[in-house]
């Protein structure tokens, strides 16, 4: 059936077990998205260290499976990295969210984001999975700003 | 289920909708009424025909198709004077939704168009309201104290959904009091005929937001005790696009124009016009006809199960769903868990799980179709602490049978979730 294959068995974990959540000092950049449909928020902080190397990202919020799970991946997969890795990562990401369940994910580029592709094919519900991405987005441009 | 003729699979099969199945062979398992309702042949048809062969302009055309259209869309304000008790078929108002009425209704507050003392209004004054409205019952009065300087404010709600009533909140200074009639969160049905009462005993006028109770009561305006009554047809098995103002036809009267336009007027000059006496004084511009044609015809259908018998079978439901929800485990009722003074609307929350993911595996799993979200009544949901509830919402063509799918539904919910 479609439904389960959007919730995958990552996402459920994540969701369960949700991965750097809370938040942290120190921080170069804190920002606080909404979705006003549904009323899923996230703050969001980001803290960049040399060569661009994101040292932590840390959030609070509250909301669907699908926004909480995208939050706890998105920790994962950029804490390490730096930040132009991981903002190919995540127009990677938002190019297979908003392919309506027609775009093929790139794995090598995604990682575990890649269990995210079902949602895509659910309007309605790909912004709870971009929330967290998107505040990501606007916390590393602010970051730089600084 | 049968009460004196009504047989709810004899009303199914007027429902075109329950004969089609959803992708992947799932049944279609309707429990979302309360935000807008199917719709029976007999309104379908009733439109159709009205579209294929006696469509025209309303009160205006000189010529045959326009004295049809004119006949049938008056005819549709006398059917809904008749359903409702209305002493007079001017007292209805066409609008093209319930948001439009209770608009219109605020709209005629401080309004230098008007001289009556009952509808001036500026600082010192108060508007009552409730914490369980729905946007559309909370945001027009904001709007207005915004444009006067009028103060508002609102009765709460107790921990079991109830309106949390203080006469006291109404005094010399309120001018009016616009509440629900019947929750669309919480299902409670208000204590109108009191607060009716103490609204005019300081010469207040009441406002009712009815949307959620003429679909589903036996509603006899006339013996509410409210001055004015706003309700919508789609939530009727009507279609959307036309809603009702019911007025006592001395309010209306006293009610400056809302809408400025055609067949609203009496006679125009470059400098000033004179208004149409009621209803047509707020039907500005050509009305949705058809669309109000099709409320006669739903309100025909309605008539003809008998309004009696639609409260008693949603009652049954009711009374089956509060027994079935309370062995889900980790759902918290949003509102009354009795019978008494609620209707067929329960929301809820599934601990530790998010309504849109309820929502979304009842529909993709079990083609239940219920409502999540704060369901335009955010207010209500910040008084719960929560975001979000679920709800189901039921009508005529609902079954037991379908209840027990959505508690099927959400055993499987916490499945996933577990």
């Amino acid at each position: 059936m479609i439904g389960e294959s959007m919730y995958q068995e990552l996402i459920l974990e994540h969701y369960k077990h949700p991965q750097g959540r809370g938040l942290r000092e120190p921080y170069d950049a804190e920002v606080h998205h909404v979705n006003p449909t549904c009323g899923d928020e996230i703050t969001l902080r980001v803290k960049v260290g040399d060569a661009g190397k994101i040292l932590d990202v840390s959030y609070d919020g509250q909301g669907c499976s699908i926004s909480q799970a995208a939050a706890s991946v998105l920790h994962e997969l950029a804490t390490g990295s730096t930040v132009e890795e991981t903002l190919s990562v995540v127009d990677e990401f938002t190019r297979l969210m908003q392919g309506r369940g027609k775009v093929e994910a790139d794995e090598e580029v995604l990682g575990d984001a890649v269990a995210f592709a079902g949602v895509a094919k659910f309007p309605a519900r790909v912004k709870c999975a971009l929330l967290s991405w998107m505040a990501y987005k606007d916390a590393v441009v602010r970051s730089a700003a600084t | 289920m049968t009460y004196d003729g009504f047989d709810v699979e004899k009303i199914r099969k007027d429902f075109p909708v329950f004969s089609r199945e959803l992708p992947d062979g799932r049944p279609l398992v309707y429990l979302d009424s309360g935000n807008s309702s199917q719709k029976p042949n007999q309104v379908i048809e009733t439109m159709r025909d009205h579209f294929a062969l006696h469509y025209s302009n309303v009160g205006r055309a000189m010529h045959v198709l326009g004295a049809e259209s004119t006949d049938a869309y008056e005819n549709a304000r006398d059917k809904v004077a008749g359903f409702i008790g209305a002493p007079s078929r001017d007292e209805v108002v066409f609008t093209k939704n319930a948001s439009e009425a209770l608009n219109l209704v605020a709209y005629s507050f401080g309004n230098p168009a008007s001289t009556d003392p009952r509808f001036t209004l500026g600082p010192g004054d108060e508007i009552v309201i409730s914490e369980m409205e729905h946007h559309s019952n909370i945001v027009p009065w904001q709007l207005l104290v915004q444009r006067t300087g009028a103060t508002l404010k609102w009765f709460g709600v107790t921990g079991d959904g109830r309106l949390d009533y203080d006469p006291g909140l109404i005094t010399e200074r309120t001018k009016i009091v616009s509440i629900a009639h019947q929750s669309n969160v919480l299902g409670t049905v208000n204590p109108v005929a009191a607060v009716a009462a103490r609204a005019h005993e300081v010469g207040a006028l009441v406002l009712l937001d009815a949307s959620q109770s003429v679909p589903h009561h036996p509603v006899d305006v006339a013996g509410l005790g409210a001055d004015l009554v706003a309700f919508t047809g789609h939530k009727m098995v009507g279609p959307s696009g036309i809603g009702v103002l019911w007025g006592r036809a001395e309010v209306l009267e006293a009610m400056p124009p809302f809408l400025g336009g055609g067949e609203m007027i009496e006679a125009v000059w470059m400098d000033r016009s004179t208004y149409a006496p009621i209803p047509h004084k707020f039907e500005a511009g050509t009305p949705p006809i058809v669309e109000a044609i099709g409320l006669g015809a739903a309100v025909d259908y309605l008539t003809g199960v008998g309004m009696e018998a639609v409260e008693a079978h949603e009652r049954t439901l009711t009374a089956y769903a509060l027994d079935a929800l309370r062995e889900v485990p980790g759902l918290r009722l949003i509102g009354p868990d009795t019978l008494e003074e609620r209707g067929g609307t329960l929301s809820f929350t599934l601990e530790g799980i998010h309504p849109h993911d309820v929502g979304q595996i009842l529909d993709d799993q079990f083609g239940v179709a219920v409502r999540v979200g704060h369901h335009c009544a955010r207010p209500l949901h910040l008084r719960f602490g929560i975001p979000a509830t679920t709800r189901a919402s039921f009508y005529l063509y609902n079954t037991t049978g379908e209840i027990d799918a959505l508690v099927r539904g959400l055993h499987h919910v916490q499945k996933v979730f577990a």
